[in-house]
């Protein structure tokens, strides 16, 4: 079938081999970028989910309040909560990317380290706001 | 080899440059991540806003009809956006057939959990 000559089956290593290589800030966030990507696709679901639950009724408004205030359903909440603002605030970085701005060295530590801290800030502050801690 | 070459392929196309549509799906991720953030902000202030609402405060606020046309327009967005997203990582992390089947599975999924939600939507804001 194929015209190439034959060529070793044996598996070969796939780029980019990122067990050799040095966690940097940069590497991490790309990565974290997808991965709360992901993470906001089982959000998503949940939406839906939660769409259905009050669209049937009372009882199944019920049933999905007593899922999201037990202990797990909490976590996952606030799993989703930080993946959200994460992936919102890695996404604006991304569109200056796209515009062209944001490219020098200092640039990409200052604005990956301020998406850090504003995730987990804007986390807290939505957590905080739900339990009315802050108007 | 030896001899004219017959034409290859690339010798048909090699001047044409690009047929402009390649940029397609970037283009649509962007612009759906520009629809996604004010909506999925607003969503999240409202849920914070009715943490601690009950059954008919929840259906209030989702009957407005602003509610109804930024839910759908949230589904619609998010939905799109996600389809694009799990694309490119399904792409570069599986390979032959297992990437083509999850592929399909995917695209076909997120299209079913849009229109569930949007129906949810209008469940919920004509009644039951």
């Amino acid at each position: 079938m194929s015209q190439h000559p034959p060529i070793s089956q044996a598996p070969r290593p796939l780029s980019p081999n990122i067990q050799h290589y040095r966690p940097q800030l940069t590497s991490v966030l790309s990565i974290l970028h997808r991965l709360t990507g992901v993470l906001l696709a089982a959000a998503a679901i949940g939406l839906v989910l939660g769409l259905w639950a009050v669209a049937s009724g009372p009882s199944g408004y019920t049933i999905a309040r007593a899922a999201c205030t037990s202990p797990p359903g909490l976590a996952l909440l606030a799993i989703a909560t930080w993946a959200f603002f994460m992936h919102l605030c890695g996404g604006i970085r991304h569109l200056l990317w796209d515009a062209g701005r944001g490219f020098e060295l200092a640039a990409i530590y200052q604005g990956g380290w301020t998406i850090v801290g504003a995730s987990v800030l804007l986390s807290a502050l939505l957590w905080l706001a739900a339990w009315r801690l802050v108007p | 080899m030896s001899g004219p070459s017959a034409p290859r392929p690339i010798d048909r196309t090699d001047t044409l440059g690009s047929a402009h549509t390649g940029v397609h799906d970037w283009w649509a991720e962007r612009l759906s991540a520009m629809a996604l953030a004010p909506l999925s902000l607003w969503f999240l202030a409202g849920i914070a806003l009715h943490a601690r609402s009950d059954y008919e405060a929840w259906l209030a606020w989702l009957r407005e009809p602003l509610s109804a046309v930024l839910m759908m327009l949230l589904l619609i967005s998010l939905f799109r956006h996600l389809e694009l997203g799990l694309r490119v990582v399904i792409e570069d992390y599986m390979h032959s057939a297992a990437k083509v089947t999850a592929l399909i599975a995917m695209r076909l999924f997120c299209f079913a959990l849009a229109v569930a939600g949007l129906a949810a939507t209008l469940r919920i804001l004509l009644g039951h």
